[in-house]
């Protein structure tokens, strides 16, 4: 009985093509929507995560200002300094750090020649490159002797290159920063921009001594970049060093930071959430979709239903029974939820492909939610079946026999 | 009651409500049929007659009285239970047929099989067969707009007689044929007969009602008179 229905079902539909075809097309677009906009939103996700890991995963970043002991707020930056010294502390003290970098930064022009460019220069130590995830694709790093020795060293990115030695093979040639020479002694492997849209190869370090004493003659550091071994450290970390740095500035127990700690994995949280809300938003446009089709099966069985209602007769005087009846126009609109579920996956996907070739926008396709949305179409096919099949099963014999 | 009683029944009401009025299509109706007869019910419309082939035919109840079918009281069935009386006991013939037009004839005639729980080689043998039986071996493929209306009744007497039915109910069988075809259908009914199968059938033409064994009469929901034919067919 349950082999003849579904025979039936098929059997149906394709004796009815374009019925059949335009209440499908209700749920394949309802389903492969949901898949499509799901996929994109996982894609928005998959993105952020990438772009903040390449900002460098599990980073602290301890920035001088915050609030004086008056309580007037201050620019980060400014105020009370933080010194290679509380850099140095925080390495020697804290447990679960990879990575320290004291940072200083400011621009100026590079001349090579007749060639010239102007670049944000970042004095700190040999770890950023590890820090931020560079490599050395040619030459060497910076070194603990060039910091000890405040040599005049440099190691430049992509964009740098370009730039000033259009000729290439920069290694162990001499760049004019604010006129005095440095020695160049290392490339870097090309990086690509970053999430907001900056040059991550525009990008010179010096040695943080050099940077300090030679160029810029100061004695604090704009921020402190830490890098924590892993994510389940970060917070203990960062607590420890805020701790520790309180202690060091002698800041009163009453008293607010005179720095703060930036916490990149809070950010990512921060913005994953807000991502996991598009998805959501994107998944539920999708599933009105997925639902109106739900009520165009309805529609469509309910037509079905008038119109066989002379082979409902039939059916019924010959002996079939309420539940034949049931189960024959179940079966027909599960069997819609079925096809339209599958064809609508292949539809999803599709359109997920399509979006990440033609607007390069990423698009990460999930089982789940392809599982999940099958069912749930299926689910609506039933649901949405069941008022015109009881419908139908209801129907009177005779009258059935004797409507035209 | 004898036991040879296909049919028993016993003071027969059947009231339809039409807005404040009553109206009484079935006033106290007694009759019974034994196995092998061949029964015309005729009447002029209005009579009755339709509402007694649906109450024969277990397609409605009465609203009182008793309905004995081959032996069991069917009156007082429920929806599901009627339907599985129908099934197995009563084959039906149509005045128009009541074919499934998408599907071919041996499928048509296989139907009932398929509410009997039959599975679908059985099915489609014994459909092939009974096709063959009505002289339609060479049409079980045709879907039923394929076939002239003499053939799509030959049709429907060889799915009528598929579950071999207590019962054969014919409604004007031949109220939609030329009267070639209904002279063919009316032998396929008495060479039926002949074999042994108890036939009911309602129809207002006389020369039809003429070829049956006995005529029942219906007027303003009586039985107005009870009539055997002798025939010279019958030995």
């Amino acid at each position: 009985m349950f082999n003849e229905s579904i025979k039936m079902a098929i059997d149906g539909m394709i004796s009815n093509k374009l019925r059949t075809l335009l209440t499908l097309l209700g749920i394949i677009i309802g389903v492969g929507a949901v898949i499509a906009m799901v996929s994109l939103g996982f894609g928005v996700k998959e993105q952020i995560k990438d772009n903040i890991s390449r900002l460098g995963s599990n980073l602290l970043i301890v920035q001088s200002g915050g609030r004086t002991a008056t309580g007037a707020r201050i620019q980060a930056g400014s105020g009370a300094r933080l010194t290679y010294d509380d850099a140095k502390a925080i390495e020697k003290n804290i447990d679960g750090i990879k990575y320290v970098a004291p940072i200083v930064s400011k621009g100026y022009q590079l001349v090579v020649g007749n060639q010239n460019w102007t670049s944000n220069v970042q004095g700190s130590t040999p770890n950023l490159i590890d820090i931020r995830d560079y490599t050395v694709e040619e030459g060497r790093n910076i070194s603990d002797r060039d910091m000890d020795g405040r040599d005049r060293v440099c190691v430049i990115g992509k964009t740098i290159v370009d730039n000033l030695f259009p000729e290439g093979d920069p290694v162990g040639k001499t760049i004019r920063i604010n006129k005095a020479p440095f020695k160049v002694v290392g490339v870097l492997g090309a990086k690509g921009q970053s999430s907001n849209g900056q040059d991550q190869d525009d990008f010179v370090l010096v040695p943080l001594t050099t940077a300090m004493n030679r160029m810029m003659g100061i004695t604090y550091v704009n921020n402190i970049t830490i890098q924590a071994q892993n994510e389940n450290v970060i917070d203990g970390v960062q607590a420890e060093v805020e701790n520790l740095l309180r202690i060091r500035h002698r800041i009163k127990n009453a008293d607010d930071d005179d720095f703060s700690v930036r916490n990149l994995a809070a950010l990512m949280d921060t913005m994953m959430s807000t991502a996991n809300t598009i998805t959501m938003l994107l998944g539920c446009i999708a599933a009105i979709s997925l639902l109106v089709g739900g009520i165009g099966i309805m529609n469509i069985m309910l037509v079905s239903v008038t119109e066989r209602t002379r082979e409902i007769g039939i059916r019924k005087a010959l002996g079939a029974t309420y539940n034949n009846i049931l189960l024959q126009f179940l079966i027909e609109s599960a069997v819609i939820g079925i096809i339209g579920g599958f064809l609508g996956v292949v539809l999803g996907i599709g359109a997920s492909y399509a979006i990440s070739t033609f607007a390069e926008w990423k698009t990460v396709i999930s089982v789940p939610i392809i599982i999940i949305s099958v069912v749930f179409s299926v689910g609506i096919g039933v649901f949405f079946g069941i008022y015109p099949a009881r419908k139908a099963a209801l129907l009177d014999p005779i009258e059935a026999l004797r409507y035209e | 009651m004898s036991m040879a009683d296909v049919i028993v029944l016993e003071d027969i009401v059947k009231q339809f409500t039409m807005g404040d009025t009553i109206l009484q299509a079935l006033d106290h109706v007694n009759f019974s049929v034994e196995e092998g007869d061949f029964v015309a019910i005729m009447g002029p419309s209005g009579s009755g007659k339709s509402t007694m082939m649906n109450i024969l035919g277990c397609l409605d109840r009465p609203t009182s009285g008793k309905y004995y079918l081959d032996g069991k009281e069917v009156a007082g069935l429920s929806d599901d239970e009627l339907a599985r009386t129908r099934n197995a006991k009563i084959g039906f013939v149509f005045q128009n047929f009541n074919l499934l037009s998408k599907i071919s004839a041996q499928q048509n005639v296989a139907l009932p099989l398929v509410y009997a729980g039959v599975p679908e080689e059985e099915r489609m043998e014994r459909a092939r067969k009974a096709l063959e039986d009505v002289g339609l071996g060479d049409r079980i493929g045709h879907k039923p707009n394929e076939l002239s209306g003499g053939q799509r009744q030959r049709v429907a007497i060889a799915r009528a007689l598929i579950n071999n039915p207590a019962i054969v109910m014919a409604d004007e069988p031949t109220g939609n044929l030329d009267t070639k075809s209904s002279y063919e259908i009316m032998e396929i009914f008495k060479k039926l007969n002949a074999m042994g199968k108890t036939i009911v059938m309602v129809t207002h033409e006389p020369d039809i009602g003429q070829q049956t064994k006995r005529i029942l009469v219906m007027r303003d929901g009586h039985l107005n008179s009870d009539e055997r034919l002798v025939h010279d067919y019958v030995q």
